[in-house]
Parts: structure tokens; sequence; C-alpha cells
């Protein structure tokens, strides 16, 4: 009796912790599947302002305009139809609040009834007019119950894969169409990364071969703890430090306008990568066999020649781990790259520009965006930019530690 | 011994939940992080009055309340902006009949780093820096520096304000500088000699430089000051927004009231914004 129950106790506890790994791994799947549905509606989704129309004259030769060209001619950046390939004709821009420029209240009525002749009225009167207005005014049932009605609504195309990886203007919240290109936000995050490795890696090695083969135990005592504690730095105070001390102090060495650069935000990066690279390169130089060490002294290597030719070699996979990982860490980061990157859209041509990276704006921006709009759903698109990238370091780790093994079995 | 420790436990806090459930339904209020700090005074001093009355305040910004006030989980949206078409669509869609009450003013200071020769522009002008079209502060009567335009982050209703208000809707240009917060901006254009910046008029600083705006092409410049966006001659001035269903007006028309009270513009100015009256 005694011994069945036993039996059944294990086999209950063996039933839980089976169903908390499927439990957490199912939990993980759904939250994948989440992010991937969200970002791919992107691609369903047109850059206009949901529930508007972009209206012309009938006698516009124009049907379709792309966003480009949009957003130019609403930044009065382009004035005559004629520079994108229309007639020759001024371009007269019209939002649906300068309404009151052109009809009275009485003319509109008292509850905007006749807001949508007005508009047609307007549209009519000046050939050269766009008009931006809600789709409540001016709707395909509208215009099929009134054939008076002659203005021409134009097409704006969904937002393709193209416009989203290669545009170059991040412009989420622009009017009437907002612009999604995450080129300069996916080459800002790999930009500022890159340079954090670059940073780190020599240091975080060097403090990890100092620590774990040259100093003594007493110094070793005194240093590792150290560097827990700096990963134990919440990233917003790091973030703050390096607004307050090394944007002046960048600003100042370089003589630079500005001191927001892809530089401070990678030193600021490669402090928080630094714990990871130097824990993970420590473990993996510790790992070495005493019996390899001690063959290396016997043949009459000295410690530097053993440690640049048996120790190093032997450790090179957990620490290229490390620095992969370090890498990553850096990619995801928001906060401190939030507040000392400069967050300025621009495709990086130098280390001493501002940037801005795709956590960061996610951060910033998801807080305000409507819900389900195309701006939120760009957002989860970036994410899902964002997880690939982590994904595919996160297999380069698995590729050199399972490379590692092979060699040593 | 210690089963009766529990007891007494047990009893205390059943006691102690049977108390809060009793009280009415609390008041949600959720948006806009520039509203944030009068809706929590507000409430704090309207509890106070009411003990039986209970508001619970949370910031996370306009897009924040305004989308919880399309799901029903908050009852009042505050918001820094108007809200946009597609949410009054989506309102309307549901058969949500809402409200809107502007409940402060808030002006926007343009600010300069105390060493830039420069004290006034004019809105073309602004335009113009804000867009990228105006490089060099040589350009508008400063020394030989570059101009480093410092703005909020897309998301925040400062941001819109200053766009529709200020660049006549154009677009920012993308080699603006994006600051999360009004903090940083303060931090950044103190420290930066070409920078300039907007922040809400209750977060200035002596250690940056408030400029004058012209609105009438460069005839009169008005420095910002409580006063002068009281008056209306400061132009660069934004309502700030309550939402409320109207099935809601019963609830939270009471705290709404208190808040336009004069008691509660009293608040409004004490906390360093512009109140209506």
């Amino acid at each position: 009796m005694n011994y069945n129950s036993k039996k059944i106790f294990e086999r209950i506890i063996e039933l839980i912790l089976q169903a908390s790994s499927w439990f957490t791994t199912l939990i993980i799947l759904l939250i994948i599947l989440f992010l991937f549905k969200e970002g791919f509606s992107l691609f369903h989704k047109s850059s206009l302002e949901e529930g508007s129309v972009l209206v012309l004259n009938k006698t516009n030769i124009l049907d379709k305009i792309n966003d480009t060209d949009l957003k130019n001619i609403f930044d009065q950046n382009i004035s005559n139809w004629s520079e994108i390939g229309g007639q020759d004709l001024a371009i007269n821009l019209f939002r649906i609040d300068d309404i009151s420029n052109y009809f009275s209240d009485e003319e509109l009525g008292d509850t905007l009834q006749n807001m949508s002749y007005c508009i047609g009225k307007l549209l009519d009167s000046i050939p050269g007019t766009i008009a931006f207005v809600p789709t409540s005014y001016i709707n395909p049932d509208y215009i099929n119950n009134h054939p008076e009605f002659t203005g021409k609504i134009i097409d704006v195309a969904n937002i393709t894969p193209i416009d989203f990886f290669l545009g170059k203007e991040w412009l989420p919240t622009a009017h009437p169409v907002a612009q999604m290109g995450a080129l300069p936000l996916i080459l800002g995050t790999l930009w500022v990364s890159l340079l954090a490795i670059l940073i780190a890696l020599p240091l975080g090695l060097s403090v990890a071969i100092y620590m774990s083969e040259i100093a003594n135990p007493k110094i070793r005592i005194f240093i590792k703890p150290m560097i827990e504690l700096l990963s134990g730095i919440p990233s917003v105070v790091l973030g703050f430090f390096g607004l307050v001390v090394i944007v002046p102090f960048i600003e100042n060495v370089f003589k630079l306008p500005v001191g927001e650069t892809a530089l401070t935000g990678s030193i600021v990066l490669s402090i928080m990568a630094l714990p990871t690279i130097i824990t993970l390169t420590d473990d993996a130089i510790r790992n070495t066999p005493k019996t390899m060490k001690e063959s290396s002294f016997a043949l009459g290597a000295n410690h530097w020649q053993t440690i640049q030719k048996v120790i190093l070699p032997y450790a090179f996979s957990g620490i290229s781990a490390a620095a992969i990982l370090g890498i990553g860490r850096a990619v995801g980061e928001t906060m401190a790259v939030l507040m000392v990157t400069g967050n300025a859209a621009v495709i990086p041509h130098s280390i001493l520009e501002p940037i801005r990276t795709i956590p960061a704006t996610i951060a910033a921006e998801l807080g305000e965006a409507p819900q389900n709009g195309v701006h939120y759903t760009a957002l989860f698109a970036l994410a899902c930019v964002l997880f690939a990238m982590t994904f595919i370091i996160n297999l380069l780790v698995n590729f050199v530690g399972s490379k590692n093994k092979k060699s040593h079995i | 011994m210690k089963k009766i420790k529990i007891l007494v436990l047990f009893v205390v806090s059943s006691i102690f939940c049977a108390f809060t459930f009793q009280n009415p339904e609390p008041i949600k209020i959720k948006g806009s992080d520039t509203v944030l700090p009068i809706s929590q005074k507000e409430a704090e001093t309207y509890m106070k009055k009411n003990p039986t009355s209970k508001i619970t305040v949370i910031g996370g910004g306009s897009g924040v309340g305004i989308a919880a006030f399309l799901d029903g989980t908050t009852d009042i949206a505050m918001s820094s902006r108007k809200i946009k078409i597609a949410e009054k669509i989506k309102l309307q869609e549901a058969g949500k009949a809402f409200k809107e009450v502007t409940i402060a003013n808030d002006a926007l200071s343009v600010i300069v780093n105390p060493k830039n020769k420069v004290s006034q522009l004019t809105r073309e002008q602004l335009e113009g820096i804000f867009t990228g079209k105006i490089k060099n502060w040589k350009e508008v009567g400063g020394d030989d520096e570059k101009i480093i335009a410092y703005s909020r982050e897309s998301s925040s209703g400062t941001f819109e304000f200053f766009k529709e208000h200020v660049m006549s809707n154009k677009n920012y240009a993308s080699t603006v500088l994006m600051l999360p917060a009004t903090g940083t901006i303060v931090q950044s254009v103190s420290q930066t000699k070409g920078a300039i910046g907007y922040i809400g008029l209750a977060y200035m600083e002596s250690n940056v430089k408030a400029l004058s705006v012209s609105y009438d092409k460069g005839k009169s410049f008005v420095a910002p000051s409580v006063e002068t966006a009281k008056s209306k001659k400061y132009p660069i001035v934004r309502p700030l927004y309550y939402y409320y269903l109207n099935a809601d007006a019963k609830k939270v028309k009471p705290f709404i009231d208190y808040v336009l009270s004069s008691e509660g513009q009293n608040i409004i100015s004490k906390v360093g914004y512009i109140a209506l009256k």
C-alpha cells in the first residue's frame, strides 16, 4: 500500500512537471503567434489615416499618387501638379478644418449636414484641389446616391514589405499619409549594437583573462562582485548617467554640435553588455581542463604562451557565445538607448550622428498609438523584426556551442 | 497559538475587504501624462472633501487613455490632444455618445541654450527650423552655429500640437532629435549650445532660455508666461481635455464639476498650468 501511494505521488509530481513545461511552451508560442499576427496585418493596411479619403477634382488626370509624393504635397514641397506628372495646375490643399475659410456656418448647416455638398462644390470650383476628408462625409454610398458629386477618390495602395523594409522615412503620425520606412531604424539598431560589441568585447575579454588566470584570488574576490553589481544597475539609471555625463563628454571631446550620438549609445550599451561577456568568458576559461594547462606547462610553455595557445583556443566557442549574447543584450536594450542616442530616424553615416533604434521606437510610441491603427501594427511589425534579430543571434549561440562539443569529444 | 494568529488575521482581512467593497465604485481616470499631475492633485483634494468617493488616476499617454475609453475600461479619458477622427468613428460605431470637456490650458515655451544670442523668433522661422529648412543660427540673427532641434516623441500630444499650431501641419525633418520626456529636453538644451526645443510652461527651468514668439510675421513678440497665456496674447496655448460617455455622466459629473469650480481651477494654477478663468 505504502509502496503504491509513493508511486502515485511520484506520478503526480511527474505530471505536474510535464504540464508546466507544456504550459510554458504553449504560452511562448502563443506570444510569438500574436506578435506575428499583429505585425503582418500591417501589410493589409493603407498608410492613409483610418476613416479618411483623399479626393481630387474629376478633371485631374492623376488616378494614383504614391506616398512620398503625397507627403511632399501636404508639406507644400510640391506646389504644382505638373511636378508629379499631372497637368500644369497649382495644388490647393484642403483639410476638413479649412472648411470655414470657404463656407459660412449657415451654408454648412447647424449639424454640418451640408458638409458633403460643400466639399463637392469646393472641389468643382477649384480644379487643383486635393481634399483630405473623413469618409463619413464622402464615401462610396454617398457618391452612388449623388450623381451630381463630381470629385474623384484616389486610392492609396496598401503598405508593401518593400515600403516597410526599404523605406527611408519613419514618420508614423504624418498626415494624411504615414511614412513607415523601417530601414533607418533597422540600420540604427545594428549600427549601435555592433559598435557596442566592438567596445565591450576587447575590454570584457581582457578583464576575464586577467580575473581567471592572472589575478590572485584576493583581487578576484574583489573584482567579481563588482562586475556582478554592474549587471544589477537598472538600465534607466545608466541611461540617465549617459545623458548627464557621457553626452556632454562626447560633445566636448569631438567638438560636436550635439552629444547624443550612436557612439554615446554604444558606450552605454557596452557598459551593460560587459557583465554578460565577462561572466561567460570567465566560465569558459575556467572550464579548461587542468590537465591541458599542466601539459602545456610541462612542455616548457610559459604562462602567456599557455593562455594564448591552449586556453583561448579551448575556450573559443564559449567566448564567441559570450560575445553573441552580449550583442543580444545590446540589440534588445530600450531605456538607456532611448535617452542617449537622440532618436532621429536617419540612416547612419558616421558614429557621431544621432540614430534611432527599434526598441526605443516601440517603447516611445506604443503608448499613444491608436489601437489597431496602422501605426500600432507597424510597431508590432518592428517587434517582429527585433524578434527575428534576437532569434538569429540565439541560433548562432547554439550553433557555436554545438560546434564546441563536437571538436572536443 | 499559531492557528489563532491565522484566524485573527483572516477575520481582520475579511472585515477590511468588506469595508472596501461597501464603498461606491471608484471613478477611473486614464490617459495623458501631461494632464496626469492635474488629475492626481484634483482627485486627492476631491477625495479628502468627499471621503466616500474613490478615484483612481493612471497615466500612460493620450492614446492609451482614449483606447481604454473605447474599450470601456476607464470612465474618464484625459488627453492633451483632440480625439482623432478614426477614434471618433469607432465610438460612433459602438453607439457610444461622449462629451468633451476642456479642463485647463497649457502653454508651450520654445527654449534655447542660455548662451544663445537669439531671444525671439517668428512662427515662420520656427516652422523652418523644425522642418529642416533653416539649419544655422546665423540665418535667424544668431552666431554661426548649427541648429540642433529637439522634439518630443511622435506619440506625445505635445508633438502633435506643436506640429499643428506652429508648423502649419508640415512634417518634422527626420534629423530632428526625438526625446522621450520633457525633463530630458530641458537637460539636453541646457548642455548643447545650438539647441532649440519646446516644453510645457510648467516645466520651465532657469538653466534654459525661453524665446518670445511672434505670430504676426515679426510685428510683435510675446514672451511666454501664465499672464500672457491667460490673456491669449501668447499664441502657443493648447487646451487639455477630459472625455466621458454620456451614459457615465451621473458617476463622473460631480468630479468634473469640482475640477471646473473655482477651487478646482486654483489647483490647476498651483500645479503650473493655466486655469480657464
